[in-house]
């Protein structure tokens, strides 16, 4: 219980241990950007609707705008920030971004969907990005990027269990 | 405005009796839009309950599955039992926000959210749910038809919490569920139905058209009865008795009219023999 | 090429203004007006705040002129006693504290007497509600040609038609924003913008300032489409006094909703057809009427409707035209630059329109087009003479071909007779988008740029023209790259920072790469010339050449420049409205293959394919990409996006219910291009930024109507809409639908 403006909270960001004091009307979007400097998740709504602040919360995307900074106590949380360069260039050449203000959202939930590639299985690719909203693209620059990304070599990582 | 961190369901139960005040979140899909402009009012208290392990867990039992007050809409698309059991339940699930908003969402938040539009409860009051609220002096059972009251109100004492959703087990004849939104994901409901039939028993259930969710018991009545039916219209007096949608922001009360029965008529034309 | 800033972005390493940090900055707020008309009576601040933490400015603060510098004088900074429309800025506030700082604007009330507010822009206003000259007319243009009422009357047939189309927000994904702060003597400003310059006019004019007490610095732009033309000068003179009165750095963020409510939209029209044609099909006589709703000051609205009214009689060949414009007063927030900027209004209600004469002489959509598009030796609404670009059957040929058309139409027939619930149509749109600025635009921008060649041999770019997606600093690249022979590693763009660089000219109306990178290339033969080369020199000699100029020039600035200068051929009258209204047209052809479901009056959209000659296509993925992500904020345009007013201002200002296109609502656009090089355009190319707004909602409506039989004439095709047309009409009884 805590009736203090601030509330500490321990979370594994990017794969390192934190503890951090958040204040209670801090979302975890905010958490990110303005406690930690994690600038490359970004705000586009406020309202969970685009998708442009997509972060892994235990491995699953999630609108981190949406999320009271104190409910990330105790979990995993993963930003653009930790994307390897290195799985990046399919979404370079196809096309997927235009000015970027969606980008790190669409990455992200294409990061989840590279690491869980049976969600191929049962959902196709433009239902899975159906919560990143873009006005640049028309989408088809993203959906060939990911396709390609999905079809190219695992770059050597295990790939994570999803979440629940 | 104060935070309460609950770790466990009897901690959990003591504050929501305390604390009748303080708004249980969980997912946060709707409580958690506009979060700041929310909270920089300054007032206003919040009773975590991500952090109760009770709450988290669903289980199947030999009469019913019981999904727990964390159960998220990801938890039953990724469900192939659930989605066996259950097609209506996963097909609803698919269809609400997209998958960051399944991640987050839950069923329980949803059913004590109480929106007019909420995507969930049609399936779940199409299987006959039963809720299980429970404060610190016991648990009551109550089904889901029977729960709302009015516009936002329900049958929850302030020192409840909602801690189960109890589904029957049971084969149906016929499962349908149509939502019609504003596109095709991330999209509030203009109207949607479910509808299930079990032997003579129909269960036909709508949001978006009245108040709350609601049964459609005098359509529920025309098709046990049988009653003839050649086109959407010969719906209308029946369904006329059971909504009463609105002019809104998302959508007018004669398209919502229309479209349910258009929906029902077209879903239950090769279904009823007379229907046709 | 790869996408020259595309890592950056993809990693989220690049610095939109919000990403910025600032020390010691203020959060800066508006203070908005709570009516559409009146005067301010009382404006009241609760005692509950302690105000002296707060800095507060007025318009009284204003040390220049109290208006945005544009093409009239008339919006003001800050309103002084007079509000015009729902959310007008008032007062502005800065304080350390967010949170504060949103506590304290529900702590002032503004007092209004309030008078009726003109909404609809429809209809003659009343002599109560005059509040512009002296008929609410914010321009008036006309184009005529030939003898119009003689050839009306003497047409076998006439049809007439009137359409309309609604407002439309940007929705770009990086709401609005700007950071201002004073460094010696000169006040600083970073942000989203498309103009750096145009905040530089506005600067000088509304806080007295001379150009070079002024910096402005684009910060990467997370989309624009017009609505970072204007708009963003008001946010930059606010942060700018805000951040003078404070004496410390003041960001001013939107969040979305107040970015829906008080930013700029694209124009909502009423146009009106009166067509004389033979029993052929053949256009003799267009008699149009086109209305604009411009709202409360006239900031664009002219050179809206001037493009409007300018692409209202379509890619078509005619004698007679005759079309009158008028853009008029509304107590509505401004409406402003939107991609494609007043020619999709006008093209939606000339391509339905060719469809409804196809339909009531009994003639097929494509061979009426077939024989009225324009050929070369035809003449425009403006006496233009078209000498090249693709033959523009050909064009439509091309993507009749890609879209199977002629057999889909066949098989929805087939389809529609004995489907249930469905129905399915093609619908085709021609048309044609003007490159550049109008006329003599571009002579009045008179844009320079520079290409430097710095010491250590490699090339800066200098223009104000920004990447806001569209691809600006990669085709830059690419067009210094090829100029001079060099290596990528060896050219870098400089920031749109007005301490650094020319003034290029905006960016928009679809110049970037066509009219600026065009001085490029003619900079960069300037800056050969300098250090002595041929135009045949290679790119390691160029770079061996720079470096040898500054060891003999130390310390000086080695400089190619370029100023724009008009096309020799190019005539045009601003005060007949007529001549060479544009250099280059780009030509297209859409086809839209729709089904919608009776059961809910959802159109689906099953295909798409966009057929354009746009000169020469410099980079084949971002030119994709621009279409395609035209194509889709258009169909967005077209079927989902309807603006809900309530006292003239946006009510439904979320994401949640202002709904744009997610990747599940469309499908794959397919995309060609022909190509006809333009001699005066940088590569050959012609502009192609908004030119595939034009063709998307016809293209729809046209396969809507074939689809169902009905007549679409208005834009969105909710299905709200499509209901109450098709439930009232006599084809829908019984049966199925």
């Amino acid at each position: 219980m805590s009736g203090d403006a601030v509330i500490e909270i321990r979370l594994t960001l990017n794969g390192e241990s934190v503890v951090a004091q958040v204040d209670q009307g801090d979302r975890l979007l905010d958490f990110l950007r303005y406690g930690r400097g994690l600038t490359g998740t970004k705000e586009g709504c406020g309202e969970g609707e685009c998708g442009a602040c997509t972060v892994l919360l235990d491995g699953l995307p999630v609108n981190s705008c949406l999320l009271p900074a104190w409910q990330a106590n105790h979990r995993v949380v993963e930003t653009v920030e930790t994307v390897p360069e290195d799985e990046l260039s399919a979404l370079l050449e196809s096309g997927a971004t235009q000015c970027g203000a969606c980008t790190p959202g669409v990455v992200m939930t294409g990061w989840w969907v590279r690491r869980n590639r049976e969600l191929a299985d049962t959902h196709a690719l433009r239902e899975l990005m159906a919560g990143n909203l873009c006005r640049c693209t028309g989408y088809d620059g993203i959906i060939e990027g990911l396709e390609a990304w999905l079809a190219s070599a695992a770059s050597g990582r295990p790939g994570s269990e999803e979440g629940a | 405005m104060t935070v309460f961190l609950p770790r466990d369901l009897d901690e959990a139960l003591d504050l929501r009796a305390e604390h009748p005040d303080a708004k249980p979140i969980a997912g946060g899909t709707d409580l958690g839009v506009h979060w700041r402009q929310q909270t920089i009012a300054g007032s206003g208290a919040w009773l975590d309950l991500t952090g109760v392990p009770e709450l988290r867990a669903s289980a199947w039992t030999d009469d019913e599955l019981v999904l727990g007050a964390g159960a998220t809409y990801w938890d039953v698309i990724r469900d192939r039992e659930i989605a066996e059991q259950f097609p209506l339940l996963a097909r609803a699930a698919r269809q609400v926000g997209a998958v960051q908003i399944q991640a987050r969402g839950t069923w329980a938040g949803n059913v004590v959210n109480a929106s007019p539009a909420a995507d969930g409860v049609p399936v779940l009051m199409a299987y006959d749910a039963v809720l299980e609220l429970r404060s610190r002096n016991g648990s009551f059972l109550v089904p889901l038809s029977d729960f709302y009251l009015g516009y936002k109100r329900m049958r929850l004492d302030p020192d409840q919490l909602l801690t189960g959703i109890r589904i029957p087990r049971r084969t149906y004849e016929f499962e349908w569920f149509e939502k019609v939104g504003s596109r095709s994901a991330q999209a509030i409901t203009k109207v949607g139905v479910a509808v299930t039939r079990r032997a003579a028993e129909w269960r036909v259930v709508a949001n978006s058209v009245a108040p709350t969710v609601c049964r459609c018991r005098a359509l529920e009545s025309l098709l046990v009865d049988g009653l003839p039916v050649s086109r959407p219209s010969d719906l209308a007096p029946a369904l006329a008795s059971d909504v009463s949608p609105i002019d809104d922001i998302r959508s007018t009360a004669k398209y919502r009219a229309e479209v349910l029965a258009r929906l029902l008529y077209w879903a239950l034309r090769d279904e009823c023999p007379s229907f046709t | 090429m790869k996408r020259v800033e595309g890592l950056s972005k993809l990693t989220g390493r690049e610095m939109y203004v919000d990403d910025l940090p600032v020390d010691g900055c203020l959060w800066g707020a508006t203070v908005r007006s709570p009516a559409p008309r009146g005067r301010i009576r009382e404006i009241r601040f609760s005692d509950t705040v302690d105000w002296s933490e707060f800095t507060v400015v007025d318009h009284r603060d204003i040390p220049g002129s109290n208006s945005i510098f544009l093409i009239e004088d008339d919006q003001p900074v800050l309103a002084v006693d007079r509000v015009r429309h729902l959310h007008e800025p008032v007062l502005l506030l800065a304080h350390p504290s967010r949170e504060s700082l949103s506590r304290a604007l529900s702590a002032i009330e503004i007092e209004v007497d309030v008078q009726p507010p003109v909404l609809d822009f429809r209809h003659r206003p009343g002599p109560d509600q005059i509040q512009y000259g002296n008929d609410n007319v914010l321009k008036h243009l006309r184009i005529e040609k030939g003898e119009v009422e003689s050839a009306l009357a003497e047409s076998p047939r006439v049809i007439e038609g009137e359409y309309e189309t609604g407002a439309q927000e940007h929705v770009y994904l990086e709401t609005q924003g700007m950071v201002a702060w004073e460094e010696d003597g000169v006040i600083t400003v970073t942000g989203s913008m498309q103009c750096p310059y145009y905040i530089v006019d506005a600067f000088e004019h509304a806080l007295g300032r001379s150009r070079d007490a002024v910096r402005i610095i684009q910060a990467a732009t997370g989309g624009g489409f017009g609505g970072k033309e204007e708009f963003p000068s008001g946010i930059a003179l606010h942060a700018a006094l805000l951040s003078m009165k404070a004496g410390r750095p003041v960001k001013l963020i939107y969040d979305r909703s107040e970015d829906m409510q008080v930013s700029t939209k694209r124009h909502p029209s009423r146009v009106r057809h009166r067509t004389g044609v033979d029993h052929d099909g053949r256009l003799l006589v267009q008699d149009i009427e086109v209305i604009l709703d411009g709202g409360a000051y006239v900031t664009l609205s002219p050179v809206v409707l001037s493009r409007s009214i300018i692409h209202a009689s379509g890619p078509y060949a005619c004698d007679h035209v005759r079309i009158d414009g008028r853009a008029m007063f509304t107590n509505s927030p401004p409406f402003g630059a939107f991609r494609g900027f007043g020619a999709p209004q006008t093209q939606f209600a000339c391509e339905r329109h060719m469809n409804r004469i196809a339909e009531a002489l009994g003639i097929d959509p494509v061979e009426i087009r077939r024989i009225n598009l324009i050929g070369n030796g035809d003449s425009t609404a403006t006496g233009q003479v078209i000498r090249d670009g693709a033959d523009r059957v050909e064009v439509m040929q091309r993507a009749l071909e890609m879209s199977d058309y002629r057999d889909r139409v066949a098989a929805h027939d087939e389809f529609n007779a004995t489907d249930p619930t469905r129905r399915r149509g093609m619908g085709l749109a021609t048309f044609f988008h003007g490159a550049g600025f109008t006329g003599s635009g571009e002579v009045f921008l008179d844009s320079e740029v520079h290409v430097a060649g710095l010491p250590d041999g490699r090339i800066e770019a200098r223009t104000a023209n920004v990447e806001m997606g569209q691809g600006t600093l990669t085709v830059f690249t690419q067009l210094v790259c090829d100029r001079l022979g060099v290596p990528a590693e060896a050219v870098v763009i400089a920031p749109a920072d007005t301490a650094r660089v020319p003034d290029s000219g905006p960016t928009v109306a679809s110049r970037t790469v066509m009219v600026v990178g065009g001085l490029l290339e003619k900079a960069c033969d300037d800056l050969r010339e300098r250090v002595g080369l041929r135009r045949d020199a290679e790119g390691h000699a160029l770079v061996a050449a720079v470096r040898r100029w500054h060891d003999e020039n130390a310390g000086q600035d080695l400089l190619g420049r370029a100023k724009y200068e008009q096309p020799e051929h190019v005539e045009w009258d601003d005060r007949t409205y007529r001549g060479d209204a544009y250099g280059a047209y780009a030509w297209g052809a859409y086809v839209a293959d729709i089904e919608v479901d009776l059961r809910t009056f959802v159109v689906h959209v099953r295909d798409f394919v966009a057929v354009q000659e746009i000169g020469r296509v410099l980079h084949d993925t971002l030119a994709r990409g621009q279409i395609q992500g035209g194509v889709v904020q258009a169909l967005g345009w077209t079927l989902l996006e309807e603006c809900k007013w309530r006292d003239g201002a946006m009510e439904n200002s979320q994401l949640t219910n202002y709904i744009i296109p997610s990747a599940g609502d469309v499908p794959p656009i397919r995309v060609a291009f022909l190509e006809a090089p333009y001699p005066h355009g940088a590569g050959g190319a012609k502009g192609i930024g908004e030119l595939p707004f034009d063709g998307v909602a016809p293209a729809v409506a046209n396969a809507v109507a074939s689809a169902l039989g009905t007549d679409p004439t208005f834009v969105p095709i909710t299905p709200e809409k499509l209901m109450d047309l098709l439930v009232g009409s006599a084809k829908t009884a019984g049966g199925a639908a």
